[in-house]
């Protein structure tokens, strides 16, 4: 078991034609069963086309339909990349993993408005992706950091998710699955769904969830776990220095009217039964010390 | 990205949302004219910069005779103007709005945001207009009136009518400011807006509904597809080193403190800027290369870094991910020795071919301190910069 994806995941890429696409694509296609996941490419222009061996379609539902695919994972360039999930959203996938980063916030209510009701879930924008370790990997997070084993990860940074999982790897502590759920103010799932896939994951031992400044997911995922989590869950969140008002790099990133600061975030946590650490070296530790 | 209040009432009236006659101004002759042109007996000579809290801070005053404007400009113009939200260096005045006098009957609030919970756009109102309203929210939240505006529709006639009963709009005046409602919610929308506020909103002696302030910021993502607001940008506004770091695609905020920060991934960045701080140190920066970084890119962020005065040293934290430790550890030697680097650098690298990475920089001859986790580096830098 692990979250959303296994060894047996399907996986079409969208924008696999543009340099992200076929970097990432090639990347992810060589590592574990990667071969055998990633099985189709959607361009409405190239269809017919190959990248690799994969054959690109031109639509979503062509992709689907010829390969069984499931899942898709988007590198589309920003002003089109709404467009691309809606597709996606359209042809009943299960999941849509968006990469691209820099979509406008307006182009997402929509879609995500369109959304409601529907049995895609999406994971991002502007996100890592997700890595299910020696079975698939999704996105474009560096494989050999992780090993397969019984923690879960998620956060809304990249490389943050990196150094907790290379923190953990160094440790001997193994990953279930490591979930990066991206930086905008406008996504799909939250660290709550996150967290609640890892409490019924029964090949999941504890969590550390990492959040950052900006917005009340965090404390309403603290909320969630207080109540309902049966696994210990350990947590940091960055940007305790930053100033109100000012973006720190993700769009969602941002003190505004005096909240989403911090500090709030680690109280609400605290309160919440939830381990943290103000040290970002230590996250690793700090799990270890509630196993 | 932001922009000026009479650009952003430009921007109001190009939508049919009401608001006073005015006139920007860039000297004080200007300043003469245009209220010359406006005519009338009661001008108002407001500040433009990025900031609010101006009428607080001395740079909104109603001036009652063309002598009393030509004063007005001249004091306002070029005065360092320091509100609650600039600092407290404040901001240099270079431009100037007059306006027509208002005749205030009531003066309410109202703005859009985005809100994540909901993801929707939502519209905030009060019946307390002129007032800071972080202190309403705070104090008086009840007074506060929401609504999330459904995509599909927009804001709706019953939903702007309603809000604007709430907050106090007389019986006479609704029909008008549900239009003024409406139209608010369509300059939010197509315009890519990340904030739309009125503070005040009016309604005047004769019962007409006036946006006597706008406040704009934009979603930096949509500007790709509005050059008419990009015309907008007043680079005065912004931080010089901002500015460089932005042309070659990096996302960089200054700060306080003397320690420069050079990281990629935005979470990252942040996390290293807490670390030194929690280890008593204090980051001069925010600094995230992000993914593609390359030699070019790393020696500039590294001159902007330098130029900062009282910098004392820099920490370069990187995870190579995709990018390659040995790609950065080229970039911090080419940089280092083109910079003339003149502070301690300690260096934490970790992720993909970090073995060469960590060689390419001990066989440099830099005297680059080598650091092997976060919590080491922040420690090792915080006692360089100390020391």
């Amino acid at each position: 078991m692990s979250i959303l994806i296994n060894k047996n995941t399907k996986v079409m890429t969208q924008g696999i034609t543009g340099k992200t696409g076929q970097f990432h694509t090639q990347m992810c296609a060589a590592y574990a069963n990667g071969k055998n996941c990633f099985v189709a490419g959607v361009n409405p222009k190239k269809a017919g086309e190959a990248f690799e061996g994969i054959p690109i379609y031109g639509t979503v539902e062509e992709a689907k339909k010829q390969t069984g695919a499931t899942v898709s994972v988007i590198y589309v360039p920003p002003p089109f990349a709404a467009a691309a999930i809606d597709e996606a959203v359209e042809a009943e996938l299960d999941l849509v993993i968006c990469i691209t980063e820099g979509i406008p916030v307006r182009d997402m209510i929509r879609t995500r408005d369109r959304m409601k009701g529907r049995k895609t879930m999406l994971l991002g924008p502007n996100c890592p992706g997700t890595i299910t370790p020696d079975e698939i990997k999704i996105g474009i997070m560096p494989g050999h950091i992780h090993k397969k084993g019984r923690i879960g990860v998620v956060s809304r940074s990249g490389t943050l998710t990196y150094e907790a999982v290379g923190q953990l790897t160094a440790l001997g502590l193994g990953q279930s699955s490591a979930v990066g759920i991206g930086g905008d103010p406008v996504n799909g799932l939250k660290h709550i769904d996150v967290l609640r896939l890892f409490n019924d994951d029964p090949e999941t031992d504890a969590v550390i969830m990492i959040g950052e400044i900006g917005g009340s997911d965090e404390e309403a995922a603290a909320e969630w776990v207080k109540a309902n989590m049966k696994k210990p869950v350990v947590g940091f969140i960055a940007g305790v220095t930053a100033p109100p008002g000012k973006r720190m790099g993700h769009a969602g990133a941002i003190i505004s009217g005096g909240k989403g600061t911090a500090q709030e975030k680690l109280a609400v946590m605290e309160a919440c039964g939830i381990k943290v650490t103000r040290n970002p070296a230590e996250m690793a530790k700090l799990l270890k010390s509630v196993l | 990205m932001n922009i000026h209040e009479y650009q952003g009432k430009e921007v109001f009236r190009k939508f049919g949302v009401p608001t006073p006659r005015g006139i920007p101004a860039f000297s004080v002759d200007e300043a003469v004219k245009a209220a010359e042109s406006l005519g009338g007996k009661v001008w108002v000579v407001k500040a433009q910069i990025h900031a609010g809290g101006r009428g607080k801070g001395g740079g909104v005053k109603v001036a009652k005779s063309m002598a009393e404007v030509k004063e007005l400009a001249g004091k306002i113009l070029g005065m360092q103007l320091v509100t609650h939200q600039t600092g407290p260096a404040g901001r240099k005045v270079g431009r100037l709005l007059i306006e027509e006098g208002a005749d205030i009957r009531k003066e309410l609030y109202v703005a859009l945001v985005v809100d994540r919970v909901t993801q929707r756009a939502t519209m905030m109102a009060s019946s307390e207009g002129g007032m800071d309203i972080e202190e309403v929210a705070a104090h008086t939240p009840e007074k506060i009136h929401r609504v999330a505006i459904d995509p599909k529709t927009g804001l709706k006639d019953g939903e702007a009518e309603d809000i604007a009963r709430k907050i106090g709009v007389p019986e006479g005046s609704i029909g008008e400011a549900r239009e003024l409602l409406k139209n608010l919610y369509r300059v939010f929308d197509e315009c890519d807006c990340s904030l739309a506020e009125v503070n005040p909103l009016i309604v005047t002696g004769e019962g007409k509904v006036v946006a006597l302030d706008a406040k704009l910021n934009f979603d930096s993502n949509a500007l790709f597809r509005h050059p008419e607001i990009v015309a907008y940008r007043d680079l005065d506004e912004e931080d010089p080193a901002e500015i460089e770091a932005s042309k070659f695609d990096l996302s960089y905020i200054s700060l306080d403190g003397n320690i420069g920060c050079l990281v990629n991934g935005a979470g990252l960045a942040m996390a290293t800027m807490d670390t030194i701080k929690l280890f008593g140190g204090n980051p001069a920066n925010f600094l995230d290369v992000g993914g593609g970084a390359t030699t070019e890119k790393v020696t500039e962020a590294f001159k902007i870094m330098l130029k900062r005065p009282g910098l004392k040293a820099i920490l370069v934290n990187i995870f190579g991910g995709i990018m390659k430790c040995d790609t950065i550890a080229n970039g911090v030697v080419a940089a280092a020795r083109e910079v003339h680097l003149s502070v301690p650098l300690v260096v934490r690298l970790e992720g993909t071919n970090v073995e060469l990475g960590k060689k390419i920089l001990a066989e440099s001859g830099l005297p680059i301190i080598s650091a092997s986790d976060m919590g080491d580096a922040a420690a090792k830098v915080v006692a360089a910069a100390k020391g």
